[in-house]
């Protein structure tokens, strides 16, 4: 079992994807069944697809201190730093804390891979990077936590979580581990993938991609839709801000199944979700909301599904949320992390998105539509490739489980 | 860290892996420090994965495996009850060398297995399949500083959770275009399991501490200008502390932290 853990707060996040940039334009297209998904206009060449693609990316210029970190996924980085006032916020805690006590932990899939991807579309005659790809920084998985440790003027703790669809969730556990130890006062937490051919292609080469918008638990959903965001929180001791929301428990643990399908049972998802419920001293009773990974994969909604139904009471309510956004990859555990968030703070269950023909595995706790109720306690499940599982719990203020 | 009053953590090392093509395992890297010539190897062995899966394997899984194999065995733990943190600054070079050629020349054509296995946590992902790991897993990543952010997490597991923690940090060469760029030449892999209490196994303690950034230990020779071939030798000053008779060293644990390391045998 593990040890129950001391509720750290959430004192802001922000997220930014196909639905828009920043907290209010998630909401707004939540509560309004709004989807960011578009056909593909992205990849090198066509790929009939549907992709949540972030508007703005292209216009999201970096500081000029800042531009030999230029790339999508670092654009798509500091577009998100620069929403709900989220620069302000760390920069206060920086100076409240110190900038080698704030650590920075980022999740992401592929980081920049689309800059090397770039830098081979067009090599030199001699066959080498063009002088002007000639940045080892942006093509290493580490671009965007080195980048935003720069952006940010942080000097703690720097690492990339990289475990493929599961990194940004991952995350919280790292920074609750670093602050429970004293290694730090409060962290940096979240993750950014962007859209690239890498990933496009790459997925459709498994024939995992839908060519209509994706259908998260429907039963005739036949495919993942791909998107791209960027997503932060800043965690602190929740004594310090007693009105904040809080990261009550968070779940790790590995399928040891097979590389890129998920375990039949949920055998790792299910120990991931009962780990989080017991580091946050939670019953599932208590649950009002769990954000599903919910990918409209075959496999991963009939395995997660099957979990919902054993698991949790049927009042509890849940959804996916890529119908709205896509499948953000390394990003889709911060992403849905603020989602949970929102959800608390509004009272807003977002709408399974795309599941018109429930499939019928689905039980009760399924909200097909958006409903508006108080959410206490809310969970987002997270799994990536290599069967890896996260599951993080969150409460609203002054919960005590 | 929180677990000694000086400011310092304190955990244990039961195992220790290594490879290299000049080193086979930890055994190797003592004999070479002691005025030997260990005898060259071809291939990381990486005799945990099943047969079928050991053929099919890209260089990165087969290398983590390799040490990580090495390092469980030497502690003599069951390598399921582990927590696994696998540090590699570059991934898997070779595959992202395909990939990035084949999408600028014919992206329909990306072989769905190649891509699967680009992921960064494919070598804990066939470590966890192949011994039946359920416990957590992660891959990260922190540029050259990728041995001394992974030593800090897997410490931080070892002494939030109260677990044994196998921490592996392995790069392979890089290949192509990408591998001009990445100055990765030839392959390096390490490997340790990590504890919170002594034990009969104990091999050695480590005490650590975070510093502001200072500069990595010095190597001396034969070790001089290993760390440049390939990052994640960034681990040696603490290998060969502990090959030798203990003492300190200075890591990078980011690119503004240091990691100071106390090292003693038991």
């Amino acid at each position: 079992m593990p040890i129950p853990m001391t509720p750290l707060a959430v004192t802001a996040y922000t997220a930014t994807s196909a639905i828009g940039s920043g907290l209010a334009a998630h909401f707004d297209a939540l509560r309004h069944a709004r989807s960011g998904l578009r056909p593909n206009d992205l990849s090198s060449v066509p790929l009939a697809c549907w992709i949540g693609r972030v508007d703005g990316v292209e216009d999201a210029t970096l500081p000029a201190a800042l531009a030999t970190w230029d790339c999508r996924n670092n654009r798509l980085a500091w577009l998100g730093l620069n929403q709900d006032g989220f620069l302000d916020r760390v920069r206060s805690a920086r100076g409240r804390y110190g900038a080698a006590r704030v650590a920075l932990l980022l999740g992401t899939s592929t980081a920049s891979i689309g800059a090397t991807e770039q830098a081979y579309r067009r090599l030199d005659a001699d066959g080498g990077f063009a002088d002007d790809m000639l940045r080892p920084m942006i093509h290493t998985p580490h671009s965007l936590a080195a980048f935003v440790a720069a952006a940010l003027a942080l000097e703690g703790p720097c690492l990339t979580i990289s475990t493929a669809c599961s990194s940004s969730a991952k995350v919280f556990a790292n920074a609750e581990r670093m602050i429970r130890l004293g290694l730090v006062d409060a962290a940096v937490v979240g993750g950014v993938d962007t859209l690239c051919d890498s990933v496009l292609f790459g997925f459709n080469a498994l024939e995992l991609v839908s060519s209509a918008p994706c259908r998260p638990f429907d039963a005739a959903r036949d495919g993942i839709s791909i998107g791209e965001a960027a997503g932060f929180a800043l965690l602190e001791r929740a004594a310090m801000v007693p009105d904040a929301p809080q990261l009550l428990g968070y779940g790790e643990a590995s399928d040891a199944h097979h590389m890129s399908t998920p375990h039949p049972e949920g055998l790792g998802a299910e120990l991931a979700l009962n780990d989080a419920l017991a580091r946050a001293g939670l019953d599932a009773t208590q649950v009002d909301y769990i954000n599903l990974h919910g990918t409209a994969s075959q496999k991963n909604d009939e395995v997660e599904a099957a979990l919902v139904s054993r698991a949790f009471p049927s009042r509890t309510r849940a959804s996916s949320t890529k119908g709205f956004t896509g499948h953000t990859l390394g990003a889709a555990g911060i992403v849905e992390a603020t989602i949970a968030l929102l959800a608390i703070e509004h009272g807003l269950i977002p709408g399974n998105l795309g599941g018109d023909t429930p499939d019928p595995i689905c039980g009760a706790q399924f909200a097909w539509h958006s409903e508006q109720q108080r959410v206490d306690v809310a969970l987002s499940n997270s799994f990536g490739f290599g069967g890896n599982n996260a599951c993080l719990a969150f409460a609203r203020a002054g919960f005590a489980a | 860290m929180s677990a000694l009053p000086s400011g310092s953590s304190r955990v244990y090392v039961e195992g220790v892996g290594l490879w290299s093509p000049q080193l086979a395992d930890f055994a190797a890297l003592r004999s070479l420090l002691a005025g030997a010539t260990p005898t060259p190897t071809v291939r990381p062995a990486a005799a945990t994965l099943p047969p079928n899966e050991r053929r099919r394997a890209p260089e990165s899984v087969l290398l983590a495996v390799e040490v990580a194999g090495q390092a469980v065995a030497m502690s003599g733990r069951d390598a399921a009850s582990l927590a696994c943190v696998f540090a590699s600054s570059h991934g898997d070079q070779p595959i992202t060398d395909y990939m990035c050629a084949t999408l600028a020349q014919t992206p329909a054509e990306l072989s769905p297995i190649r891509f699967h296995n680009s992921v960064h946590n494919a070598p804990v992902g066939y470590w966890t399949i192949a011994t039946g790991c359920h416990a957590p897993s992660t891959a990260v990543a922190a540029q050259r500083a990728s041995f001394g952010a992974g030593l800090l997490e897997a410490v931080s597991q070892v002494l939030a959770e109260q677990r044994a923690v196998l921490l592996v940090c392995s790069d392979t060469a890089g290949s192509g275009p990408l591998g001009e760029v990445t100055g990765c030449r030839q392959p390096f892999g390490c490997a340790l399991v990590l504890t919170a209490e002594r034990s009969s196994a104990t091999l050695a303690r480590l005490d650590l501490q975070l510093t502001p950034a200072h500069p990595d230990s010095a190597l001396d020779e034969p070790l001089v200008g290993w760390r440049d071939g390939n990052p994640s030798a960034g681990g040696l000053p603490l290998l060969a502390l502990l090959a030798r008779t203990g003492g300190r060293c200075q890591l990078t644990a980011a690119a503004t932290l240091g990691l100071q390391i106390d090292m003693d045998h038991i």
